[in-house]
C-alpha cells in the first residue's frame, strides 16, 4: 500500500507561537490513523496544517499533489474533508442545506450519496427541514460526519469527534467511522482524547508531545506500549 | 428568511409566544389596520400611501443592498448610495448613446454587478481582514471618491433622463395612481425576488449564505469565500442600481446628490427591519416610505412644532435612534438558535 497522505517536517504556528516543530507522519490509503497526545501537543494543528487552515511550512503530499501552498477551499476540492473541533455545522441552515454544502465541490446528482448517508444516519432523513442549530450536540456531530461523507472525500480529517458527547454516542460514532472505512474504503485521520476508543478503531497511530512525534506504530503496538498505557489508557 | 419564519411559526404552535415576536406582530398589524382605515376614509390618504409604498420600495431595495453586505462582512457600506447614483449616471450615458430605456436598464445592472465585484476585490479585500473600522472608513472614502468622479465626468448640473413609465395614471375608486408608482414597485420587487431566489434555490446562493454565516467552515467544504464576498458586493451594487434607477424618476432631474437622502432612509429602514434580515429591510423600507410621505402630506403638529417635509431626514434619524434604544435587533432581527 502507498501513503495517501504524507507529512514531512511540517511546522506550523499561530502568530509568534510555534505549535508544530517538524512533524512527519503518513497515512496509508484505506486505513484509519489516530493522533494522540496531551492538550497543546499540536494534534488539532496537525489536521489544520493538512486542510490549510493554519500557516504552515514543510512538505505535505496528498495523492501525489503538494498541499502545503493551498488554501482550505482548494484542499477540500482535492478530496479532503475536515470535520473541525466544534463540528463546523451551519447552525442557521437546515439539515438538508448542510448536507448539500457537503456536495458543494461536486458536479451532478448527489442522490446516490444522500441515499447512502440515510442508511448510516436514518434519522437525518426525517429531520432534513430542521434547523441544524436545534439538533443536540451528538446529532450535530453525526450531521458533520454525514456532510463529510457526502463530500465523498478520499481523506477524512476528524477532530475530537467525542468532545462533549455521551459515551454511548461516542461508541456509536466510532462504529460508524469504522463502518465507513470498511465498507466505503474511506481513509481517516482522527484526533481523539479518548485513546482507548481511538486505538480500537484505528490501524495505526502517532503520539505527539509539544509539537513533536514521540511515538509511532500500529494500534496493537501502541496499545502494548507501557508509556502509552500509563499516559493515555490508564492502566 | 423562510426558515426563520417557520421556526417562529413552530414557536407559536408550541404555545411559547415570545413577547418580542408578539410586539412586532401587533405593531405590524396595527400599522396595516391604520393604513387600511386611512385609505378607506380619505382619497388623499390613499394617494399618499401609494406614493409612500413606491418610494418605500426604493428605500427597501437600497436597504437590502446594505443588509447583503452587512451579513457577509459585518460592515456598513457607506458608499452604497453613491454607487447607485454612479450607476444611474451610467444608465443616463447609455441612453444618450441611443439605447432604449430598458436596454440601458439591463446593461446598467450588469455593469453595476461587475463594478461591485471589482470594487470588493480591489479596494475592500486588502483591508477587510484588518478591522471593521478600517473597512468602514474605506467605504466612506469610496463615497467621496465616487462623488468626485461623477462631478468630474458629468458635472454637478441637472440632467434630464428618459422616463421609464411615462406620466400616465389610472384611477381606482376615485384614487389617482401614477403608472410610475406601480412600475417602481413591480421592478423593485421583481429584482428582489430574483436575488432572493438566487440565494434560496441555487448552489451559488447556498455557498454565499454559508460563506456569510461561517467563513471558516464554508472554506472547509470547498466554498471560495473570497469569491462569494465579491459576488455579494456585486449583487448589492445591482440592487442599488435598481434603487437608483427607480428613484430618479421621482426627482425632476438627475443630480449627484440623488441618493444621499435615500441612503439615510435606507439606513433607517435596514436598522428598523434588523440589519441581519433581508425581509426586514424591505418591510422597513416600506414603513419608512409611507411614514415619510404621510408626514410630508399632512404636516402634523406636535405641540407648537409643525412637521413638514424639511423634517423628513431628522425624522428618519429619530426612527434610527428609537429602534437602536428600544430594540437594537430591529423588527426581524434574528435570535441565534444554537445548542452546544
Amino acid at each position: 500500500m502507498t501513503a495517501l497522505l504524507e507529512l514531512e517536517d511540517v511546522e506550523a504556528r499561530y502568530g509568534p507561537v510555534h505549535v508544530l516543530h517538524g512533524i512527519s507522519l503518513s497515512v496509508e490509503e484505506g486505513s484509519v490513523v489516530t493522533v494522540l497526545g496531551p492538550n497543546g501537543a499540536g494534534k488539532t494543528t496537525t489536521l489544520r496544517a493538512v486542510s490549510g487552515t493554519v500557516r504552515r511550512a514543510g512538505r505535505i503530499a496528498f495523492a501525489g499533489r503538494q498541499l502545503d501552498r493551498l488554501g482550505p477551499d482548494a484542499v477540500a476540492r482535492l478530496g479532503v474533508a475536515h470535520v473541525p473541533e466544534g463540528r463546523g455545522t451551519f447552525a442557521e441552515l437546515t439539515v438538508w442545506e448542510n448536507l448539500k454544502l457537503g456536495a458543494y465541490t461536486r458536479r451532478g446528482s448527489i442522490d446516490n450519496e444522500l441515499e447512502r448517508v440515510f442508511t448510516y444516519f436514518p434519522w437525518l432523513s426525517e429531520r432534513r427541514r430542521q434547523q441544524a442549530g436545534t439538533l443536540s450536540g451528538g446529532e450535530q456531530q453525526m450531521l458533520a460526519l454525514a456532510r463529510a461523507f457526502v463530500q465523498r472525500p478520499r481523506l477524512l480529517l476528524l477532530d475530537e469527534p467525542s468532545l462533549g458527547l455521551a459515551p454511548v454516542l461516542v461508541a456509536e460514532l466510532f462504529r460508524i467511522v469504522r463502518e465507513l472505512n470498511e465498507d466505503e474504503g474511506l481513509t481517516v485521520l482522527v484526533v481523539e482524547q479518548n485513546a482507548r476508543l481511538a486505538l480500537q478503531a484505528a490501524h495505526a497511530g502517532y503520539v505527539l508531545e509539544a509539537g513533536h512525534v514521540v511515538l509511532a506504530g500500529t494500534s496493537a503496538e501502541l496499545q502494548a506500549n507501557d508509556a502509552v498505557r500509563r499516559s493515555y489508557l490508564g492502566y | 428568511m423562510v426558515d426563520a419564519a417557520t421556526s417562529r411559526l413552530e414557536g407559536l404552535r408550541g404555545g411559547a409566544i415570545d413577547p418580542g415576536t408578539a410586539t412586532v406582530v401587533l405593531f405590524l398589524l396595527g400599522a396595516a389596520i391604520f393604513l387600511l382605515i386611512g385609505c378607506l376614509q380619505s382619497k388623499n390618504f390613499a394617494q399618499l400611501t401609494i406614493e409612500g409604498l413606491a418610494l418605500g420600495s426604493v428605500y427597501g431595495s437600497l436597504a437590502l443592498a446594505l443588509v447583503l453586505v452587512y451579513r457577509a462582512t459585518h460592515v456598513i457600506n457607506f458608499a452604497q448610495g453613491e454607487l447607485a447614483m454612479l450607476t444611474t449616471y451610467i444608465a443616463y450615458e447609455l441612453m444618450l448613446k441611443g439605447l432604449s430605456y430598458w436596454t440601458a436598464f439591463a446593461a446598467t445592472l450588469a455593469i453595476a454587478f461587475v463594478l461591485g465585484t471589482v470594487l470588493q476585490v480591489t479596494i475592500i479585500r486588502p483591508v477587510q481582514h484588518r478591522s471593521v473600522i478600517a473597512t468602514v472608513i474605506v467605504t466612506v472614502g469610496l463615497f467621496i471618491l465616487i462623488d468626485g468622479i461623477v462631478n468630474w465626468i458629468w458635472g454637478g448640473d441637472f440632467k434630464f433622463m428618459k422616463s421609464p413609465f411615462g406620466n400616465g395614471s389610472f384611477e381606482v375608486g376615485g384614487v389617482k395612481i401614477l403608472h410610475l408608482y406601480v412600475g417602481m414597485v413591480i421592478v423593485v420587487f421583481a429584482s428582489v425576488v430574483l436575488v432572493w431566489a438566487l440565494f434560496r434555490f441555487t448552489k451559488l446562493g447556498l455557498g454565499m449564505r454559508a460563506a456569510a454565516l461561517r467563513p471558516a467552515a464554508a472554506s472547509l467544504v470547498g466554498v471560495r469565500v473570497d469569491s462569494m464576498l465579491a459576488i455579494g458586493w456585486g449583487l448589492a451594487a445591482l440592487l442599488g442600481a435598481v434603487a437608483g434607477l427607480m428613484a430618479e424618476p421621482t426627482q425632476i432631474f438627475l443630480s449627484p446628490g440623488l441618493m444621499q437622502p435615500i441612503l439615510v432612509y435606507a439606513f433607517a429602514a435596514a436598522v428598523l427591519g434588523g440589519l441581519e434580515s433581508p425581509a426586514g429591510a424591505l418591510i422597513g423600507g416600506l414603513l419608512i416610505g409611507v411614514a415619510l410621505t404621510l408626514i410630508a402630506g399632512y404636516k402634523p403638529h406636535i405641540g407648537p412644532i409643525t412637521i413638514t417635509s424639511e423634517l423628513q431626514l431628522p425624522f428618519s434619524f429619530v426612527v434610527l435612534l428609537v429602534v437602536l434604544l428600544i430594540k437594537p435587533s430591529g423588527l426581524f432581527g434574528r435570535r441565534e438558535v444554537r445548542r452546544v
